[in-house]
Formats: C-alpha cells, sequence, structure tokens
C-alpha cells in the first residue's frame, strides 16, 4: 500500500491502494468514482478513458503513480465544471448525447464523451471525419456509432452558438 | 385472447399522440451520460470479498479429485467452492438441464468452471486459484460438429437417455418439396457456412451477492433475464424463491450473451451464504469469451426451386448445428433454424432437418437473431442466385413473392401487419438501385437482401398459463406516477418505452413516470428482454394498466365537474373539460380527486399472447403475436488485388409497425446493421485444433472501430401492428438479419463472385476471383 496524492476533477485527493493499481482500480474502487468503466482492462475498448491534463488517456493501463503531479479529469468532473462556469444542467456533450439518442446501454459513453470533449477542445469545428477518427479508440457495441456523431457534432454546433453570442455580447458591451 | 391484451393502435386522447413517436430523451440518458448511473461491477459493500475461478485447461476431461486445502490456507482466502457443493443441474430450458454451477464429474471445454475461491481481494483469490491441484482424466475431444455427427463415443453428455453426441434432431415437412424438382424451370442448389461470432458486449459479466441476517439473500447481476435467474438460483441453492431477490443494475449491453444464468451467479450466492459476507465477481473479458453463447455456427444445404417468372415453389434444407458444450437455449436455436425463414415470402412446400450436436468448444446460445441469421444467410443468397438465373432484378424477384400481410405461413404461423413491400421500396429509391444496381464500374457493387423476426414468442420458455408480462402502477399525490416492471432494460430503452406509453395513456408528462424495474422482490414477473418480446408484451401491459387508471381519474374529475366522462381530457398534465365550461386542472388535483373516490390508486397491467402456432410438435416454437420486416441494401467496394471487402454504405429498411420513439428505434437499426455488417468479414471467434481461443480479446476479435463501420441509413417503416401497443412491434434483432446476405449479394454486383462460406476473408475473395479468371 501507498498513499497517491492526486488532482481529480479539481479536488486535491489523498488516497491509499496498492503500489501496482491503475488510476482506474483507484478511481473506481478508492474513490468511488464508478463512471469510468472497465471493459477489458488491456487497452482494447477505450470505456476507461479519462483526460489527463486534457488529454484523452487510458486508465486501466495507466499506473496511479504515474500521474500523479497531473490534473484528471473523469466524466464526474464535467458537470460541475459546467455549472462552476455559469452554465446550466450539464456538460454541453452529455446533454447533446442524450438528445440524440446516442446513449444505449451507456458503457461505453464516458470514454466517448471524453475522448469527444478532448476533440472539441483542440479542434471546435471538426469535420465527420475527423470525430469519426478521434472516436476510432472507443469502442461502441450498440449504436454503430453514427448516433454518436451526430451528438458530437450537434455539441460543437451548440459550443459555436453560445461561443459566437458570448462574442457578440461583448461586441455589444464595448 | 383476452381483452387487457389488444387496445387498438390509436391515440388514446382525440388530440392523437402527445408522446409516442416523438424523439423523446431516455428516461435514463442523463445518468448515463454523467457516470450516476449504477452498473453490476460499481457496487460495492463494506466487507466484501472478491471471487474468482478456475477453469479447466482441457477441452475434455474427467475430473477425478480437487484438492483445495492449500488454496484455504492462504492468508486472506475466506472461502473456496468446489462443484460437489452445488451439484443440481440447470439449464435455461427445463427440459434439458445439463449444466452445473462448477464441474461436478466433467469439464466438456476449456474454460470450463471448477472451482472459485473468495478472498480479501483479487490478487489473493488468483493466487489461492494456482494451489487448487485438479486431477483430470483426460478424454477425446469433439472439436468439429462433422465429426460430432458421426461420433457418438465418448458422448460429452453421459446420462441422456440418447447415448450419442445429439443435442437436438427436427425435421418437419410442410407440402411435398421433393415433388417440385421435376417441374421447376430453375433449382439451385448449394452449400453454406456460418462461422462462430460472439456478442462482446462491453460490460464483462459481474455478480454481487449480499446475504442477509434473516436468512435472505440479494443478488445483482448483469442478467438480461432477472426471473429465470431466480429461478435457477432457488433450484441450485435449494432454497424457497421468496428468500432471494434478483437485481439488474444498469446493463452494459447483452445482445443475448447475458441471456443463461451463468455459473458465477450461482457461485457468489453460494459463497455469500457460505462466508456471510457480501461476494462480488467480474469476469475478465477473456472469460468473457470462454463464457460465450454465441451465434451458433452452422453448415447449411440448401436447394430453393422456382418458375421462370420467379416464383419460388419449394425449399429445402439441411442443417448442422454446432452446439458447443452445452443444451443453453439449443433446442429453440433448432427450431428457429427452420421455423423463423417462412416470411417475407410465400412458398407452398418447405422441409428443413436441423440437427443441433455437442462439440468439447464453449457452449453456443442466443446472438441477436436467434437461430435465424444463419439460415437467412444462406437463403438469401440463394434466391438472389434464383434471381440471377431468370434474369430477374433481385428486388424485382423479392416483390413477386411477397408473403402478403393478415395471412398464414406455410408452417401455420399467423402473420398480421407487414411493411416487407414498404421495405424494398424505400432501400430502392434511397440506394438509387434502378440507376446503380449492374451499372457501376467492376469492382464496386450493391446488393439487396430481406427478412423477418418475431416481436416475442409465444413460447414462455416453462409452460404456465400465467401472463407473460405483468406491470403495477402506483400514483403518488405530487403527481409521480411509479411503474414497476419486471423487464429489463438492457440498453434497448425499454424503461423510456414504458414511461412513454404511460404517459401516453395517461395524458401526463414523462417526466411525471419513474419507472423501476427488473428487481423480483419489487416488481411483477416478466420473462425478460430475450426474442424481442419487451416493447411487444410491456407495452400492452403497461398500456393495461395505465388505461384502468385513467378511468377512475376520468369518472372522479368527471363527477367533480359534473359532466359526461367523456368530456374529460387529459393532456400534458393538464385536465380540460369538453363540455361548454372552460376549465381545467392539473393531473395533481385530478390524482387527488381520484384518490378520495376510490381510495389509494395503483393499478395492475398484464399481457399475454394469443393461441397461436401450427397444430404439430414444436409449432408454437417460432410463433409470435407479430413479425417485424426487414430490407437492406448494401454499397460494397472489392479490393481484387489484396481480396479485401469495403462496405461503403448500407441502407436498412425495417416495419417496426409503429416508432414508439424514432430516434431510439433509428438506434436499434443502425445498431443492429453494424453488428452483422461486422459478423461478415471482420470478426470470428476462432478456436485452434486444441479448442483454445485464438485470441480472446476486443481487438483480437475484431470488433468493428468507428473507422471500420460503413455509413448507415435507416429507413423507418410503419406498418401499425393491430396488436401491438399503438401498433409497434419489434426493432431490436430484426435489422440485423438481412445485413449479411446484402453484403454478399453485393459482392456478387461488383465482381461476380459467389461466396457462400463465412467470414469473407480476404483469402476467400482471391480464391474466388483466381477461380471465376480460370472458369473464364
Amino acid at each position: 500500500m501507498r498513499v497517491f496524492r492526486l488532482h481529480v476533477n479539481g479536488d486535491p485527493v489523498e488516497v491509499a491502494a496498492p503500489e501496482h493499481w491503475t488510476l482506474l482500480e483507484v478511481l473506481r474502487y478508492q474513490l468511488g468514482l464508478t463512471g469510468s468503466k472497465q471493459g477489458c482492462d488491456k487497452g482494447d475498448c477505450g470505456a476507461c478513458t479519462v483526460l489527463v491534463d486534457g488529454t484523452p488517456t487510458l486508465s486501466c493501463l495507466s499506473l496511479a503513480a504515474t500521474v500523479e503531479d497531473q490534473q484528471i479529469t473523469t466524466i464526474e468532473g464535467l458537470l460541475p465544471a459546467h455549472r462552476a462556469a455559469g452554465g446550466e444542467g450539464a456538460d454541453p456533450l452529455q446533454e447533446s448525447f442524450d438528445e440524440s439518442g446516442a446513449l444505449q446501454c451507456g458503457f461505453c459513453q464516458p470514454g466517448m464523451i471524453l475522448s469527444a470533449k478532448a476533440l472539441l477542445a483542440e479542434n471546435p469545428d471538426p469535420s465527420a471525419a475527423e470525430i469519426k477518427e478521434s472516436l476510432a479508440g472507443n469502442l461502441c457495441r450498440c449504436t454503430g456509432y453514427t448516433q454518436i456523431y451526430e451528438a458530437v457534432l450537434a455539441a460543437a454546433k451548440a459550443d459555436m452558438h453560445a461561443a459566437i453570442s458570448t462574442d457578440s455580447a461583448k461586441e455589444v458591451q464595448s | 385472447m383476452a381483452a387487457r391484451d389488444q387496445h387498438g393502435a390509436e391515440a388514446p386522447w382525440d388530440q392523437g399522440f402527445r408522446v409516442v413517436g416523438k424523439e423523446n430523451r431516455k428516461v435514463d440518458g442523463l445518468s448515463k451520460a454523467t457516470g450516476e448511473a449504477i452498473y453490476t461491477d460499481d457496487i460495492q459493500l463494506p466487507g466484501m470479498l472478491h471471487a474468482k475461478m478456475l477453469r479447466s485447461p482441457h477441452p475434455h476431461a474427467r475430473v477425478l479429485s480437487v484438492d483445495t486445502s492449500k488454496a484455504e490456507a492462504l492468508p486472506g482466502v475466506v472461502g473456496v467452492l468446489v462443484g460437489a457443493e452445488l451439484p443440481v443441474r440447470y439449464g435455461v430450458i427445463p427440459w434439458t438441464p445439463d449444466e452445473t454451477a462448477l464441474a461436478v464429474d466433467k469439464v466438456r471445454f476449456i474454460g470450463d468452471e471448477v472451482a472459485a475461491v473468495a478472498a480479501v481481494d483479487e490478487d489473493t483469490a488468483n493466487e489461492a486459484l494456482d494451489l487448487i491441484e485438479v486431477e483430470y482424466e483426460v478424454l477425446d475431444a469433439i472439436l468439429d460438429p462433422e465429426q460430432a455427427l458421426v461420433t457418438p463415443e465418448p458422448p460429452i453428455h453421459e446420462d441422456r437417455k440418447r447415448r450419442d453426441n445429439i443435442s437436438k434432431h427436427v425435421e418437419l415437412e410442410f407440402g411435398d418439396v421433393a415433388a417440385q424438382v421435376e417441374d421447376a424451370d430453375v433449382v439451385i442448389e448449394g452449400d453454406y457456412t456460418f462461422h462462430s461470432t460472439t456478442h462482446a458486449a462491453i460490460e464483462p459479466h459481474c455478480a454481487v451477492a449480499q446475504p442477509n441476517s434473516d436468512g435472505r439473500i440479494t443478488l445483482w447481476s448483469s442478467t438480461q433475464i432477472t426471473h429465470y435467474v431466480h429461478r435457477a438460483l432457488a433450484r441450485v441453492l435449494e432454497l424457497d424463491p421468496a428468500r432471494i431477490r434478483v437485481i439488474q443494475p444498469c446493463l452494459g449491453g447483452g445482445f443475448g450473451g447475458k441471456s443463461d444464468p451463468f455459473s458465477l451467479e450461482f457461485v457468489v450466492a453460494q459463497l455469500a451464504l457460505k462466508t456471510g459476507r457480501p461476494v462480488k465477481m467480474l469476469w475478465t473479458r477473456e472469460e468473457v469469451f470462454y463464457a460465450h453463447r454465441g451465434r451458433h455456427p452452422m453448415k447449411m444445404h440448401y436447394r430453393t426451386t422456382a418458375k421462370a417468372d420467379g416464383t419460388i415453389t419449394g425449399v429445402d434444407a439441411k442443417l448442422l448445428i454446432d452446439g458447443g458444450s452445452y443444451s443453453s437455449f439449443g433446442l429453440v436455436t433448432t427450431y428457429y433454424s427452420g421455423q423463423l425463414l417462412t416470411g417475407p415470402y410465400a412458398f407452398p412446400n418447405y422441409r428443413f432437418d436441423s440437427t443441433r450436436v455437442f462439440t468439447n468448444r464453449p457452449p453456443n446460445g442466443p446472438k441477436r437473431g436467434h437461430g435465424s441469421v444463419q439460415p437467412r444467410f444462406a437463403f438469401e443468397i440463394q434466391l438472389d442466385e434464383v434471381a440471377e438465373q431468370l434474369s430477374i432484378d433481385p428486388i424485382e424477384i423479392r416483390r413477386r413473392n411477397f408473403l402478403g400481410e393478415h395471412t398464414e405461413t406455410v408452417n401455420g404461423q399467423r402473420v398480421t401487419s407487414n411493411g416487407f413491400m414498404q421495405c424494398l421500396e424505400e432501400v430502392e429509391k434511397a440506394s438509387d438501385w434502378r440507376e446503380r444496381r449492374g451499372k457501376l464500374p467492376f469492382g464496386r457493387g450493391l446488393g439487396v437482401a430481406g427478412s423477418m423476426y418475431i416481436s416475442g414468442t409465444n413460447y414462455p420458455v416453462y409452460p404456465n398459463k400465467m401472463p407473460q408480462a405483468g406491470v403495477q402502477l402506483k400514483i403518488d399525490r405530487s403527481g409521480l406516477v411509479t411503474v414497476f416492471t419486471g423487464g429489463n432494460d438492457i440498453g434497448q430503452g425499454s424503461n423510456s418505452m414504458v414511461a412513454y406509453l404511460v404517459a401516453e395513456e395517461l395524458g401526463i408528462k414523462v417526466e411525471h413516470v419513474k419507472v423501476v424495474a427488473a428487481d423480483t422482490d419489487l416488481c411483477p414477473v416478466d420473462l425478460g428482454a430475450y426474442s424481442s418480446r419487451v416493447t411487444f408484451m410491456v407495452g400492452n401491459a403497461a398500456i393495461d394498466g395505465a388505461r384502468k387508471l385513467r378511468k377512475q381519474i376520468v369518472e372522479a374529475v368527471a363527477k367533480n365537474w359534473e359532466v359526461e366522462p367523456r368530456d374529460v381530457r387529459l393532456m400534458d398534465g393538464t385536465v380540460v373539460d369538453l363540455s361548454a365550461e372552460a376549465r381545467s386542472m392539473t393531473h395533481v388535483e385530478a390524482f387527488h380527486l381520484a384518490e378520495e373516490m376510490f381510495d389509494t390508486l395503483g393499478s395492475t397491467g398484464a399481457y399475454n399472447t394469443p393461441t397461436l402456432g401450427g397444430d404439430y410438435r414444436g409449432g408454437t416454437i417460432g410463433s409470435s403475436p407479430a413479425y417485424s420486416f426487414t430490407a437492406h441494401v448494401a454499397d460494397v467496394e472489392v479490393d481484387t488485388e489484396t481480396g479485401r471487402i469495403t462496405v461503403n454504405k448500407v441502407w436498412v429498411a425495417h416495419d417496426c409497425g409503429r416508432a414508439l420513439n424514432p430516434m431510439i428505434v433509428r438506434g436499434q437499426m443502425e445498431g443492429s446493421t453494424y453488428m452483422g455488417a461486422a459478423e461478415v468479414s471482420l470478426e470470428s471467434h476462432h478456436l485452434n485444433r486444441f479448442g483454445l481461443h485464438a485470441g480472446p480479446s476486443l481487438l483480437d476479435y475484431r470488433i468493428p472501430t468507428s473507422v471500420d463501420t460503413p455509413e448507415l441509413e435507416a429507413l423507418i417503416v410503419e406498418s401499425i401492428d393491430p396488436e401491438g401497443p399503438f401498433g409497434a412491434k419489434e426493432a431490436g434483432e430484426g435489422p440485423l438479419h438481412s445485413t449479411i446476405p446484402a453484403i454478399a449479394n453485393a459482392v456478387f454486383d461488383a465482381v461476380g463472385i459467389r461466396l457462400r462460406h463465412l467470414p469473407f476473408t480476404p483469402a476467400k475473395v482471391l480464391a474466388a476471383l483466381r477461380a471465376k479468371e480460370e472458369q473464364a
């Protein structure tokens, strides 16, 4: 056992766990953040994807000890962050996944949504092909992916819309 | 058929549908998107132990002894279990109980469960497994179904009435197929192979058991069928079922792979009872590949006779089905392999001879489109061959053989609504078939196929006269309606479907309906998520229960307003007076009036199928209160240098009766088509010659990523079924079937080769291209 000092969803946390535990194990079984899923435990499925300093990362292949100095975002962190930024409801991606029917069994979606989050942060106006490419590390067995693309496109559009209205609001104010 | 089972296809109030047919959000969508939803492995209980399985390294062996003493002595090990402690046999089909939770006398495939250990953590449990000593007497293994057919000794199951390796044989003939051969203008005969594929739900199987101090036990399990798990647990643990509670938390995908009772469910329950502590077992991905219950591999021989105008006169089929090591749903699979082919085309003469054999491979079971995807693959290719020989357009030949609606199939199945002709029209139009088919450059082509599937089955697994689906409704003074249903939401959205129907029927908003599902202590029995039965059966039960409450609410409001009940209308949570006086109240106020008049408000709803099926042994297996219909067109490219097939796009038109939520229906159609397309050339549950899985991981098995998935276009067809809930039928399994033969037929259009043996690997494509060149 050892104590890990992690930064999860903006909170500094100290947690004791076996030294060889992965980030996924620590998140799920010590911190109770069970939104990150385990589908294969070998880096194939992407259901365990979290953001480490904003980069989509397979938490089942990352030892908890290796990410102590970095900012970890799990699916549970999106809604509070959105609220903290003055938003309503859930994160726009979470809302658009729900509105587009992209959530069937939902097991792959936390990882999928975080991969999409990273994509939109880097590329706010992605093409369908770019979305496809960026989600290739997240396996979904229910949807055939189509409604997932629709969800990401809708969220991108909503984000752009929000950005444009903020900009125009600023223009009006100035 | 009882009146309670039929509710009409029309909107319950005269203003048309307010909820049904709209793209409403799902009741659990946001909880899944935010990580709040709880799946089985998310459950952590104080003092919980972690269990692991010891599995057989041999495909076929006698278990002579199991010594667990060293494992028990390992610090941290709390409980150990061997087969002798759970000797009672079970099986999902009551007539073929041939499984035990852990091996009692024999192991029958590599991966068969032998012993289990519960320890303080998984690492300790795994370490303890290595300390268990098992003495095996290795037996000859049968890994090939052809070999199983001719090798009665050693029987894989020794204590059955028949001493051979035949699991089930069904032979049925309707009309006279042999007599058609002489008069036929065309006879097409050929062999077809469907390989082994598996479900690969992203959530691995998991179960958690908690013993209670009063002798009761609770099991949370990633199952599609809580009711059958409940029955099987009572049988194997030899406990009063009233002391067992089974709960299905959120399920991370099923597709049929979580339909059987699984060894881990019995093992965690028994270990919990033995140790007095909660116990969890989570299978690894590798274990899930061995647990399998995937699509049965089939070797199929078909002969189709037809007239010069393309009319089919007879179909003759002989099928060899690899059952793997246990019976599972095999009795039903064997019937389905023949019984479900008799639409959407009419053929006056039909025979099938299906044999399911045991082999020492992981057991096969129901995968999406149970038992009927394989014959559909073979027959739809053969129908294409008939069309080719007669120079008839492949869509046209399918039209000419249309079964019709409100009719009966050759094997005596009643068919109600049938939108197949419109399905053909939709895919023909969307794919620009007339302009493109047969006219694309060499290497690219279009192919079509059609299919039919059941919306639930008349056959309730264990015979009884009780309803197949039940719901219970409770009304709260807050205005919230809680619906309790035994139905299993496995991601297909059945809880949302129940909420939509109850909201529609009561004239309230969807957010005022809460669904509590799949908890045997709280919910009335439903037979579970299999055979595409939930929308049809639970949906009808939900309407039945809500309609009774609606009657009470309307009566109470009418009395209060002193108007006729027909003048009271509920809409979106508001009750309005349609008579002269313009007045209204909220649905909450109406609920209060009803409670004053009728006391505490609640109701039950139920559904049972009408008496259906042919008058012969097995005639009810494959009979359904309604059938769904599908047509696919695939656009493929074949690289003649590499032999690689690329599916560019698949159009899928599906007759779902009425789309209760078109967004969810589209998701089912796209997901089914994706899964079918994956079986063509990517996925293969391949065992080596020792019975060892060649690559038990998602990447080696090759489930498609986003970049491997063709573009999908879903085209919903609504035939409005007279008996479905507001006219609905299934959409979750039917739209898989014809994907595969549509792609095979498109390959023919692209490069002129007939591929009949799945999977279509580049090597097979190149060999067929070479053979074609040599012929020319």
